[in-house]
């Protein structure tokens, strides 16, 4: 009943337009990000900000990243941590080889790296597709986790192989606590959010979307197969960067090369297909799900028994992650979006059924 | 030693690891022959073959019992997956029944070490440095049974595939699905056959390797080596899976070599096999052996 659009008409062409066409939807996102940024801020204690919210939030966006890659061009990519581990990487040197440099743009630059790294290793996807180009971006993983380790100059010959992140500091405001990371976080996610939605539904995404369903037939009708693969590589690597340089400087402070292995991008990779493949909504919500999933389960044990011996819980957790992987994709293979799409139509029609 | 005979050296332990890269290899192209799935579990598989033979063994079984035990337990597990997970995921796309592996993959991890615990246990085939030689190459026994062991299953899945009723029905549903469904070959049967097979595989590659590395939680991402084997032999080819891991095997060794000798740099071969793999995906995208891809407007 709350949730109609009977009556909203649309008179001029920039309201056809408008990225969210019903006014429940935007209200609705605006008191949720008012709600993020002003409310929870206000009710969460520093554990919930700084260990579950921030890499949250992160992770969000890295899948947002991935999404674009595979949801949207459907090129599957198992490189993402690879990618997230050079953007991070690049802003640790950008910052501490140019000590004047603004930490924002040296997130935008960082990221502008990953994009180039991803590039590189999205050449493949012009000759190779399906599970053969998931191995190859495996080497992309691989080789640049190798790299980092290897030469003591990216990790400015830091004897163990860690960075350390210097402060962050934006016009002489000190990001020190967790409610200030948590909010420039949220800033960043947001805004690049809002470009990611506003990239999928123009040119661009519809020109990856025709490349995903049937790449022939999209060549016929005239899209550059190679540029518009590259550009999903490039953009997916530039999402997943600056994911990776929050990591390390918003979240962690500190990281090593291995905080990023394979382990990382399949992480990343259940989250949008948990979430929705192809629905910038499922990577929140694909990110929610495997951020707090854990930590549910560690609880529940915790409630049930008390007594279960550590290894035998992190055994049963593997077994609880596997199993609800297998049966989301049994009961719903378009993930946790398109469940919250069908309650919308259902929420349009209720309380009649038809 | 001579120069030469360092990379001889490596070229001959490469070739050898490479045999058993690709007994993992095998596994992944039984299934993806018969159903399209990249299973993704095998690794898994092999992790959970080789220490249930161990424990059983621990626990005072003849090994001869404590293997058919096992073949038994990878036969339950086709069923149950044949079952749960292949046949409610009919028709869907290959990514989301990949999906589905790697979810199993957890599973099988998690439930192996629930069972068996997750201390490594220890493989006794003999002594596993004793070598023989020949010029100046050292060659392990273990290995070298190892390679002949491979030979050996190879030999035996290409006349169980050319020669038995099961054998040829299995490469009918290779062929294509549909066409099998009309004949009357049962496709779930074929499937659990299928699943048990590449269980059997891993039983042998689990032995084979826990022998050498001792058989514990690594075992599991042999899955991950396995997969530059895969793209140059070519998903579907079995031959291919024996040549992609002796290029994979004796690529990688060699590389760590020449990188470690000119430029001093090690851990080459962690990253090699896959750059070597992409590389070779340039010039030729489905593999040496594997299917060519004709499409058409």
């Amino acid at each position: 009943m709350l949730y109609r659009e009977s009556g909203q008409f649309k008179t001029s062409y920039v309201r056809d337009q408008a990225i969210f066409p019903i006014a429940q939807d935007r209200w609705g996102l605006f008191l949720l990000l008012l709600f993020a940024a002003v409310g929870v801020p206000l009710i969460a204690n520093e554990y919930w900000l700084g260990s579950i919210l921030i890499p949250f939030l992160i992770f969000s966006l890295a899948a947002l990243g991935l999404n674009l890659l595979t949801g949207y061009a459907g090129q599957l990519s198992l490189g993402t941590a690879g990618f997230m581990a050079v953007g991070a990487f690049a802003t640790y040197n950008l910052v501490v080889r140019i000590p004047e440099m603004p930490i924002l743009l040296a997130f935008v630059l960082a990221g502008l790296i990953a994009a180039g790294v991803g590039l590189l290793f999205g050449l493949p996807s012009l000759r190779i597709k399906g599970f053969y180009l998931a191995v190859a971006t495996l080497a992309a993983q691989f080789t640049i986790e190798w790299v980092l380790t290897s030469f003591g100059w990216f990790t400015n010959y830091d004897a163990s192989g860690v960075i350390s992140a210097p402060p962050i500091v934006i016009l002489g405001y000190a990001f020190d606590t967790a409610v200030s990371r948590y909010l420039l976080t949220l800033g960043i996610v947001v805004l690049l959010a809002l470009v990611a939605k506003n990239l999928v539904r123009g040119a661009i995404g519809r020109s990856w979307m025709a490349v995903r369903d049937m790449d022939v037939a999209a060549e016929v009708i005239g899209i550059r197969l190679y540029r518009t693969k590259l550009l999903a590589f490039a953009v997916s690597s530039f999402y997943c960067g600056i994911a990776g340089a929050l990591w390390a400087f918003l979240y962690l402070g500190t990281v090593e090369p291995q905080a990023f292995d394979l382990n990382r991008s399949f992480q990343v990779l259940f989250m949008i297909i948990v979430g929705g493949l192809g629905s910038i909504l499922g990577s929140f919500l694909g990110a929610a799900f495997i951020v707090l999933l854990p930590i549910l389960l560690n609880n529940a044990a915790v409630l049930l028994g008390g007594q279960v011996r550590a290894d035998t819980l992190s055994n049963l957790e593997l077994i609880v992650f596997g199993g609800l992987i297998v049966f989301f994709l049994i009961v719903e293979p378009h993930g946790l979006a398109r469940l919250w799409q069908i309650a919308k139509e259902k929420l349009r029609l209720w309380p009649f059924p038809y | 030693m001579d120069l030469l005979w360092l990379y001889a050296q490596a070229l001959v332990d490469g070739l050898l690891a490479g045999v058993m890269y690709s007994l993992v290899a095998l596994g992944f192209v039984l299934i993806f022959k018969a159903s399209g799935v990249l299973n993704f579990a095998q690794g898994a598989m092999v992790f959970m073959a080789g220490l249930t033979f161990v424990s059983l063994m621990e626990l005072g079984l003849h090994p001869a019992l404590a293997g058919l035990a096992t073949v038994a337990v990878m036969v339950a597990l086709a069923l149950a997956v044949e079952r749960v997970v292949l046949r409610p995921l009919v028709n869907q796309p290959p990514i989301i029944l990949f999906m589905a592996t790697i979810g199993l993959t957890f599973i099988v991890e998690g439930a192996t070490l629930s069972v068996w615990g997750s201390t490594p246990k220890l493989l006794e085939l003999g002594d596993p440095y004793a070598a023989f030689e020949v010029g100046e190459l050292y060659i392990v026994y273990s290995e070298f049974y190892a390679a002949i062991a491979v030979a050996a299953l190879v030999i035996a899945l290409a006349l169980f595939f050319n020669k038995t009723r099961i054998g040829r029905a299995l490469r009918a549903v290779a062929d294509d699905h549909q066409a099998a469904l009309s004949v009357g070959i049962p496709l779930t049967t074929i499937w659990v056959v299928v699943w048990s097979v590449a269980g059997v595989v891993a039983l042998v590659a689990g032995i084979v390797w826990g022998g050498r590395l001792g058989v514990q939680f690594s075992l599991a991402l042999l899955a991950l080596k396995a997969l530059p084997v895969l793209i140059l032999g070519g998903f579907t080819s079995i031959p291919g899976a024996i040549v992609g891991g002796l290029l994979v095997g004796a690529g990688e060794k060699l590389a760590e070599v020449y990188m470690s000798e000119t430029f001093g740099l090690g851990g080459v071969e962690n990253f090699f096999p896959y750059l070597m793999a992409m590389l070779f995906l340039m010039v030729r995208p489905q593999g040496l052996f594997g299917e060519r891809i004709i499409e058409r407007v």
